[in-house]
């Protein structure tokens, strides 16, 4: 075990994996086995694999929303696998943007509260925002328009009358608020259809790099690979074989 | 405070359902609390209708009865006290007053009592309260009445008012008094008591009326005219019963067992408030069931709660899971859904506390002039509060479970929602 629980933000990478073991219950199979894995700051890499490969899992893994007992699993320094569920949910709060494949956003609140939503579980994201942009509102509003969101209105619609398109766009500026430095996204693209697909991996692109943050970017489509620094492909890590 | 805001808007996003949870609960508060006040403010109704009243004799039967009759105008007596019994025993030298009750006649509906006017100057009724006339004076002649305040507002009658009473107590009577009308000479101010329901005639009078009856009939070819009547001798024979205050409050037992030992007829006494406590004794097995009852009827609404609460949890798992996201603690799902249930059964206490006061509001008085029960509508009582603060308990309890599963999910599921 590392004796250093946070190591210089700066020189830590964004997230590094050393022989990490997991499965989801003891009465189940391993489903990772990941010798070693490093993503730097700033870096934007896109991770694919087939269907239950493990992709969720390992983001799971590193949103420190699951916690692993073997190996190694560090995000901006933090050593998770040490890492009380406290600290790893204010460091996910704090630091991290996660987006899903679908269904991303709270149906009974509107556009801009579904945006707001991490300031509310952190401080330092609505500081952060604030310091952007005068208040967090602003700053969200920005971010609404960024990506293509500034029609009249809309802001204050409920979120589950927007489309789908729509919907991953208000994820994505829900997960840029405040200034993550790592943004995970879960095959956020695989309920789009094509256009609309590039339409916002170029727009994702273009903010985690305003904003400097890193970016893991989870899909099997690899005709996306030219967007991003890199391409990793998970069975590729991965030692435990698919099942079935 | 954010997870507060949130579980309100979830709430609102649902408020069919939770509208319907609300509503059941209230139902249940309302039934819970109205059979409460019901309960407590009958007991202080009936134990502010006496007071001062040292013993109250009648035949010998039930004590319950004789208090019913003698004092709330519920029920009929079995028998009569000879009025040589009762001349006896008011003047022994224990006794401080005496005021003789002559029931069994009435006038469309209210019972009329036969007494004399020791009545007003001994029946108290509250704390100490004496009767006070609100127009007009106490009888004085044989043909005088003395209405209580209901009697007069309900039937609109004034001072000058004739009227005719009817044998028997029925609201419709076919045996009229019609040939000696009285006159109403006062009316009583208001005491919340079933005095306020009663028309008061000198025991002469009720004597009179029936100078010519027998067995409760006229009797056929004898007819007196009030003039007539004027002239007999109108001691009466028999009263129904009568209230007794003594000098000294320690003689109280001594003068109950030698009323009850009297030799010349059978009679009894009673204390009124132990009496009253029999009579609460026997009614708390109903009370109780009504209790219980009305206590199943909460847990019943919060079956209902976790019932709406558990089917929606599924579908939330999403929800659950981009809380956790966005860095929502696992105990703040929890609070989230506890606070949830917390806001229905809030909601449903206050909605029922609102509804009863409103109920009670347009009943209220109903309630009074039908049953003589006035039913203060606020504040409610502390033992009210005490209710009320369990029905939360209930629904916070209600809300763990509930609370405890999206904990678990939230914990067990990762970023993939397998439903
Ligand atoms: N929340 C969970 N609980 C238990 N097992 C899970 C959970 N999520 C995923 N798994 C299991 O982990 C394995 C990998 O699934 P997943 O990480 O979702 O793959 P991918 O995202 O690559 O499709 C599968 O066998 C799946 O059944
Ligand atoms: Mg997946």
């Amino acid at each position: 075990m590392s004796p250093a629980a946070t190591v210089q933000a700066d020189a830590s990478p964004a997230i590094l994996i050393e022989g990490l073991r997991f499965r989801w219950r003891l009465d189940r199979p391993w489903v990772l086995d990941v010798p070693g894995f490093q993503l730097a700051m700033g870096e934007r890499w896109l991770l694919a694999g087939p269907s239950g490969s493990g992709k969720s899992t390992l983001l799971a893994l590193i949103a420190g929303i699951q916690r692993a007992r073997e190996g190694r699993v560090a995000v901006l320094g933090h050593e998770l696998t040490t890492l009380s569920g406290a600290a790893r949910d204010r460091l996910r709060a704090d630091r991290l943007g996660v987006i899903f494949q679908m269904f991303n956003l709270l149906p009974y609140l509107s556009v801009l509260e579904n945006v707001l939503l991490p300031c509310q579980f952190s401080a330092a994201r609505r500081n952060r925002a604030q310091a952007m942009a005068g208040s967090a509102t602003t700053e969200a509003r920005r971010l609404l328009a960024q990506l293509g969101l500034d029609a009249p209105g809309l802001e204050r619609r409920p979120a589950a009358e927007l489309s789908v398109g729509q919907q991953q766009r208000v994820a994505a500026a829900r997960a840029l608020i405040g200034q993550p430095e790592l943004i995970i996204a879960d095959e956020p693209t695989s309920a789009l259809d094509a256009d609309r697909r590039l339409d916002f991996v170029t727009l994702l692109q273009r903010e985690c790099a305003n904003a400097g943050a890193a970016l893991l970017f989870v899909s099997h489509d690899r005709t996306l690979a030219e967007f991003f620094d890199r391409v990793v492909e998970l069975p590729a890590i991965n030692r435990i074989p698919m099942l079935g | 405070m954010a997870i507060l805001t949130l579980a309100a808007k979830s709430l609102w996003n649902r408020r069919l359902t939770s509208a319907l949870v609300v509503f059941a609960i209230a139902l249940s508060v309302i039934l819970l609390l109205g059979v409460e006040r019901l309960r407590t403010q009958t007991r202080a109704s009936f134990a502010h209708t006496l007071s001062d009243t040292d013993l109250i004799v009648g035949a010998r039967g039930s004590p319950i009865n004789l208090l019913l009759y003698s004092v709330f105008r519920i029920g009929d007596p079995t028998n009569n006290v000879d009025w040589s019994s009762y001349r006896t025993l008011a003047a022994d030298p224990q006794v401080a007053w005496t005021v003789p009750l002559s029931l069994g006649d009435s006038h469309r509906g209210f019972r009329v009592l036969g007494t004399d006017r020791s009545y007003f100057a001994h029946y108290h009724y509250g704390r100490h309260q004496p009767l006070q006339l609100a127009e007009g004076r106490e009888f004085e002649d044989l043909f005088d009445a003395v209405l209580g305040a209901e009697v007069a507002e309900q039937l609109g009658y004034q001072l000058g008012q004739s009227i005719v009473l009817a044998h028997g107590a029925g609201e419709v009577s076919f045996a009229l008094h019609q040939d000696k009308p009285f006159r109403v000479v006062g009316i009583l101010a208001r005491t919340g008591t079933p005095v306020d329901r009663t028309v008061h005639v000198s025991l002469a009078g009720i004597e009179a009326i029936h100078a010519d009856w027998q067995s409760g009939a006229p009797l056929p070819g004898v007819h007196l005219s009030p003039e007539q009547v004027r002239q007999l001798d109108l001691t009466p024979k028999t009263i129904t019963a009568f209230l007794v205050g003594l000098k000294s409050k320690t003689a109280i037992f001594k003068m109950q067992r030698q009323i009850n030992e009297f030799a010349a007829e059978p009679l009894l006494a009673i204390l009124p408030g132990l009496t009253l406590q029999q009579l609460w004794s026997l009614m708390s097995l109903a009370e109780n069931a009504l209790l219980v009852v009305s206590g199943l009827v909460v847990l019943v609404s919060f079956t209902v709660m976790l019932a709406a609460l558990l089917t929606g949890l599924n579908e939330r798992r999403r929800e659950m899971a981009i809380l956790r996201a966005v860095g929502a603690r696992p105990w703040q799902i929890f609070a989230l859904v506890l606070g949830e249930s917390l806001t229905l059964a809030l909601a449903g206490a206050a909605g029922g506390l609102a509804l009863l006061q409103g109920a009670l509001l347009l009943a209220g008085s109903l309630l009074e002039t039908r049953l003589g029960l006035t039913i203060a509508a606020w504040p409610p009582s502390v033992h009210e509060l005490s209710l009320l603060a369990i029905v939360l308990a209930c629904g916070l309890g209600a809300g763990l479970f509930p609370a405890w599963r999206a904990y678990r999910y939230s914990v067990a599921d990762g970023m993939t929602i397998r439903i």
